[in-house]
């Protein structure tokens, strides 16, 4: 029992650190518009489809992750300037399905690129696994480990002591008092939409030779990131990295201790149970609403 | 006056196999599209009248028509019985889970009723002793009206088609009761709701049990129309579709969302040609409409059509105003 426990545990934080990446970006896009990014997965699955695309074609993996990375960054800037900035004040649900209406319509497009076939990468370093007492761990489990601390430390030193990340910060503590000091609110927009699918994509690349990509990838992805950054609170980009820790710990210990079916229904109910107890998620601020 | 636009609909429904007599794809797709004004209508009363919004509606929608399979399949229940029993565990379960979830707000609420859509489906796929698992359960017999049995497709649509004319009757007396100004004062304002007096608790919880019974009551339809289910017909997908027919018809309009329906239904159909393009068009439009029309197709559209002709009317008056002049 022990030695299984710790097994789920590494397995859970593995997977827990995609979805905390993912959660990150949806947080970093809410601060900044207000808006719930359901194409978040989709950047996910765009930058690791577009990875193992030129790696089939011959490129080398260093050189197609960047270019991929880029590709998706590019497509998050587009997302932003063609179909979130036009529809300026909108409401939820109409910023709701415009971002769905945008997966899908991503999701068209790699199924145009690639099919339907599932594709994998080979793996960064091998696939011999390495032994953690009684547990196992693949080389790769190492690299998305590595990986979400790196960017995690990185975007929390950014936001917090860099002149840009504080002023992305100001814009979602109030958006026209950051717009009185001077502060372009546009311009940062942009770089939480370009950020967040850079996060996305690198994302994807490190975990697509664990698990197979394919068009459809980015929907439970997407929705597991979005349950990340509900549980920490929307709009707490740190919350949403330990929501989902959490809930990959959780999902993990759902899947090995009472069944693997039933894992997506397990993790959702923990987020359930979460809001039940905590309508604004565990680590988000009571906002008093204005009547 | 008041149902002026439900006689109408009423013909438009009575007269679609008039003007097309044994017109499969008429009578098929008209069948499927009544489904979804029901489903419609329902989402309507929560999501534009009481201004909260459901992702996942599909659920309610897949426990009547899973009701009504495995009791009529596997139990031998009778049709109607097996439908009432649907209806009986929808309202029970939408009741229970109405007053926790409803406390929350917006993307706090989209991610929990999105989380529900979700177990319930994975609830379908893996409970297979049940459901029949992934491949759902088929064989289901035709439904028994009180001795008249339902079979074909003309007769399945004549079927539909009343059970969608009644469910827009009753969401247009519900919209215009004392319930319905309640659930548009918790719209508008929860707080003000409240200082009037409206218990908008109680209020929230009795609309989330009616959209539920109105879903389930499809559902079982569904199932005895389709006499098979599985559970791709109720996944996440489509609770965003019936958000989508809410939204693009113009929220809290019965009409709206019923027209929206349809209109969804329609594009369905016309974007099975394009085979792989379909998900590429169908999210290109679903962007397109809420950018340009963030009211919804069809108040965009009027309003477009009222502006042009209040145009209209401002050259008209002006070219006059320069006319008179010289006339006189």
């Amino acid at each position: 029992m022990p030695e299984q426990l710790f097994q789920f545990l590494v397995t859970g934080v593995t997977v827990g650190s995609l979805y905390a990446l993912v959660g990150l970006g949806f947080a970093l896009i809410y601060n900044a518009s207000d808006v719930v990014n359901f194409a978040q997965g989709e950047f996910v699955m765009l930058g690791a489809m577009t990875a193992i695309g030129l790696v089939t074609a011959g490129w080398p993996l260093v050189l197609a992750a960047i270019v991929a990375t880029l590709l998706t960054v590019l497509v998050g800037l587009l997302l932003e300037r063609f179909a979130i900035e036009p529809a300026w004040g909108a409401s939820v649900v109409a910023t709701i399905i415009i971002t769905i209406g945008a997966a899908i319509f991503l999701r068209g497009v790699a199924l145009l690129l690639w099919g339907k076939d599932f594709h994998a990468l080979p793996s960064f370093s091998g696939d011999a696994p390495i032994h953690l007492g009684s547990a196992t761990l693949l080389p790769q489990s190492l690299w998305v480990l590595g990986g979400a601390v790196l960017l995690v430390t990185w975007v929390h030193l950014f936001l917090n002591h860099t002149l840009m990340g504080k002023a992305l910060l100001a814009c979602s503590f109030n958006r026209a008092a950051a717009q009185l000091v001077g502060i372009n609110v546009k311009v940062m927009l942009r770089l939480a939409y370009g950020l967040s699918a850079g996060l996305g994509a690198i994302a994807g690349i490190l975990i697509a030779p664990i698990t197979f990509s394919s068009y459809e990838a980015g929907i439970m992805l997407g929705l597991k990131g979005f349950s990340a950054a509900i549980i920490g609170g929307i709009g707490n980009p740190m919350g949403a990295v330990a929501g989902g820790l959490l809930l990959g710990v959780m999902e993990a210990l759902g899947a090995g201790f009472i069944s693997s079916g039933y894992k997506d229904a397990i993790a959702f109910l923990f987020v359930l149970m979460v809001l039940f107890f905590e309508p604004t998620g565990l680590f988000g601020h009571k906002v008093a609403e204005r009547v | 006056m008041r149902l002026v636009g439900f006689y109408i609909f009423a013909a438009m429904a009575a007269l679609l196999p008039v003007l097309f007599p044994d017109n499969y794809f008429v009578i098929v797709i008209g069948a499927s599209a009544g489904l979804h004004v029901i489903l419609a209508v329902g989402l309507n009363l929560l999501m534009g009248y009481a201004g909260q919004i459901s992702l996942g509606h599909a659920a309610f929608f897949g426990m009547g028509a899973y009701a009504s399979a495995i009791l009529t399949t596997r139990f031998d229940w009778p049709g109607l019985l097996a439908m009432a029993a649907g209806l009986l565990v929808a309202g029970v379960i939408a009741w229970l889970f109405a007053r926790p979830i409803l406390r929350l707000r917006s993307h706090y609420l989209a991610m929990a009723t999105l989380g529900f859509g979700i177990i319930i489906h994975v609830i379908m796929v893996q409970a297979m002793q049940w459901t029949g698992g992934p491949d759902g359960l088929a064989g289901i017999p035709p439904l028994n009206l009180l001795g008249w049995t339902v079979e074909g497709d003309e007769q399945w649509y004549g079927v539909i088609a009343a059970a969608m004319l009644l469910t827009i009757w009753l969401s247009l007396n519900i919209v215009d009761s004392r319930m319905g100004r309640a659930l548009r004062a918790v719209r508008g304002s929860e707080f003000a709701a409240q200082m009037m007096g409206v218990d908008t608790a109680s209020a929230k919880t009795q609309v989330f049990v009616i959209s539920a019974l109105f879903a389930a009551f499809a559902g079982s339809l569904f199932a005895h129309q389709q006499a098979f289910v599985s559970p791709d017909s109720f996944n996440l997908m489509v609770s965003v579709e019936l958000v989508t027919m809410v939204v693009l018809g113009g929220m809290a309009s019965t009409f709206g969302a019923a027209c929206g329906a349809i209109a969804l239904t329609l594009l369905h159909q016309g974007l099975v040609v394009f085979e792989d393009y379909e998900m590429l068009i169908h999210g290109g439009l679903l962007m397109a409409v809420m950018i340009f029309m963030p009211q919804g197709l069809f108040v965009g559209l009027s309003q477009g059509v009222r502006r042009g002709w209040t145009a209209f009317r401002a050259v008209k008056s002006a070219v006059k105003k320069c006319v008179e002049p010289v006339g006189k």
